[in-house]
């Protein structure tokens, strides 16, 4: 297989470029960049101003917290159940731009805005949440309307075979990332964590938001039986906004390791340059 | 009010500006810059103003917050804010067991009252077990009793051109009394209530004593404690600094908090 040395450069071949991206999952990957991170952001003030996490439709200071970040005199921590993590500098006590001390949970760099304010971290979560709400069910709409749901996200059969998904769970381990052809398409465990999110993890962070709000509880009751009361809704908020976040954490490490200049490029122009096969290149 | 958040606002800004330039943190301070920013600041209160027509319009004007049962209440109902208004004035009503406490109805009313706990325990009841949310996260579940504010609004003749409901309350917090109000869709709600008791007693000073409004499809800040007059107005304009609440002239919690 191996190609003759030469001492002229050998002729690259032009890159197979393919139309990879619509303008729409362009336009709606680069919005929610923008929005999720403002969520998280004023989410995680909204966080500080308590806390601690419960299960069930009530839950303050006297009840059981599953999850709490407090601070001792020194130190602060993060406690899930019965483990007690340390987590001085970072999570209950950290030092602020200024250099003071202080004991609120998530640190200064980590929220919107920066210094305490319950009242604007909602401003922003509450503004945001209708860019989310509202762009994702266009870009829901346009993804069943437009194909992108039957083209490019379908799972097909021979894909949910298991062999096939250890296959690819293997390649994923190896770093084997597809090549030529096969690149321009999505393989199973992408599909799988792309419909995750789209139909699953952000419908879900909006209807647990919802369920906190004590005019939503009077209008859409069903709402509170669905997650089992106002707290646990406010749980799996919480936990479904970390998912979210181990998601974003995946999704820009497969980026860097599949080459990320080609990738960024391709979600900003829609162009995508074909990996050469292996074996094709020297 | 506005007079003396605004410089610090500038204060706070310059600060980060000043941190900026020292080139510690330039993103972050960029953020609150962007944060304090007039312009921002009205963009990002249009989500508030979304959130109260939304509600509004996908919500039934009587639609019920949740009513649970007794076995549901929490075991311990926390209370919030003021523990115990501050000043003789309410030490000597709290020493008296409130038999002197006055609650005046005025405003935009054909006949102003001026009701003492008596007449309010003598009026209709209603007891409902309601989950109280606070709007920095936590909720607590608690029996609360008292008349419904339409009867008393409607005993005072309250006239067609008001528009808002505001509750005046007995406790100072720093330079001011705390206040609050609503639209006539949540005072004449039916689970709105002026209570006098929690469980099975009388309202603990903690939370709220004698009287202390339920306004259960907002949030917690809006459940005006203490409270000394219900008056009916046209516009919030000229109360406080404009905005409808103690929180909200001061810290811009929103007016509208079914959220």
């Amino acid at each position: 297989m191996a190609e003759a040395e030469t001492p002229v450069a050998p002729e690259k071949p032009e890159p197979v470029r393919v139309y990879r991206h619509r303008l729409p999952v362009r336009i709606w990957h680069w919005l929610n960049a923008v929005t999720l991170l403002i969520l998280l952001m004023s989410g995680l003030m909204i966080f500080n101003a308590h806390p601690r996490l419960y299960w069930g439709q009530y839950g303050a200071n006297p009840d059981y917290a599953w999850l709490a970040v407090g601070s001792t005199p020194k130190t602060g921590f993060l406690r899930i159940g019965e483990t007690r993590i340390e987590t001085t500098g970072v999570l209950g006590r950290w030092t602020d731009g200024q250099g003071a001390e202080q004991t609120w949970a998530f640190p200064g760099w980590a929220t919107i805005p920066t210094t305490y304010s319950l009242a604007d971290g909602r401003r922003w979560h509450f503004l945001f949440a209708w860019v989310l709400a509202i762009s994702l069910t266009l870009y829901m709409l346009w993804s069943l309307l437009g194909g992108h749901l039957k083209k490019d996200l379908h799972v097909r059969r021979a894909e949910w075979a298991p062999r096939h998904i250890w296959q690819d769970v293997k390649d994923h381990a190896r770093l084997r990332f597809p090549r030529g052809e096969a690149a321009a398409r999505y393989h199973i465990l992408q599909k799988l964590s792309y419909i995750g999110v789209i139909f699953v993890l952000l419908p879900l962070m909006i209807a647990t938001g919802l369920t906190m709000s004590p005019g939503m509880n009077a209008s859409a009751p069903w709402l509170l039986d669905l997650f089992g009361g106002r707290q646990s809704a406010r749980s799996i908020h919480f936990l479904a906004a970390w998912t979210l976040v181990a998601f974003f954490v995946v999704h820009i490490a497969m980026v860097l390791l599949a080459g990320p200049v080609n990738e960024v490029r391709s979600m900003v122009t829609g162009w995508f340059r074909l990996p050469r096969e292996r074996g094709a290149d020297a | 009010m506005s007079e003396i958040l605004l410089p610090r606002r500038r204060l706070i800004a310059r600060a980060g500006g000043l941190v900026a330039a020292a080139g510690a943190l330039p993103l972050l301070s960029g953020c609150d810059a962007i944060n304090e920013a007039p312009v921002v600041r009205k963009i990002l209160s249009m989500g508030e103003e979304m959130n109260r027509a939304s509600q509004r319009a996908l919500m039934d004007r009587d639609a019920l917050a949740r009513e649970f049962t007794r076995a549901d209440l929490s075991p311990t109902f926390r209370s919030n804010g003021t523990k115990l208004p501050p000043g003789d004035a309410y030490a000597a009503h709290a020493a008296s067991g409130f038999a002197d406490w006055r609650v005046a109805v005025t405003g935009l009313v054909a006949r102003p009252l001026s009701l003492s706990m008596a007449d309010i325990r003598a009026m209709p009841q209603r007891t409902q077990i309601t989950r109280h949310d606070c709007v920095e996260g936590w909720s607590a579940i608690g029996q609360w009793t008292g008349p419904q504010l339409s009867r008393i609004l409607a005993a005072a003749g309250v006239r067609d051109s008001a528009r808002y409901i505001v509750f005046r309350c007995a406790d100072r917090i720093g330079d001011a009394l705390y206040y609050e109000s609503c639209d006539m869709v949540d005072a004449l709600h039916p689970q709105t209530i002026m209570a006098w008791a929690l469980g099975d007693t009388l309202l603990p000073i903690a939370n709220g004593a004698p009287l202390r409004l339920r306004i259960e499809r907002q949030l917690g800040y809006k459940h005006a404690k203490y409270v000394q007059g219900i008056e009916a107005v046209a516009s919030l304009d000229r109360i406080g600094a404009g905005k409808g609440g103690y929180w909200e002239d001061r810290i811009d919690y929103e007016w509208y908090a079914g959220i």
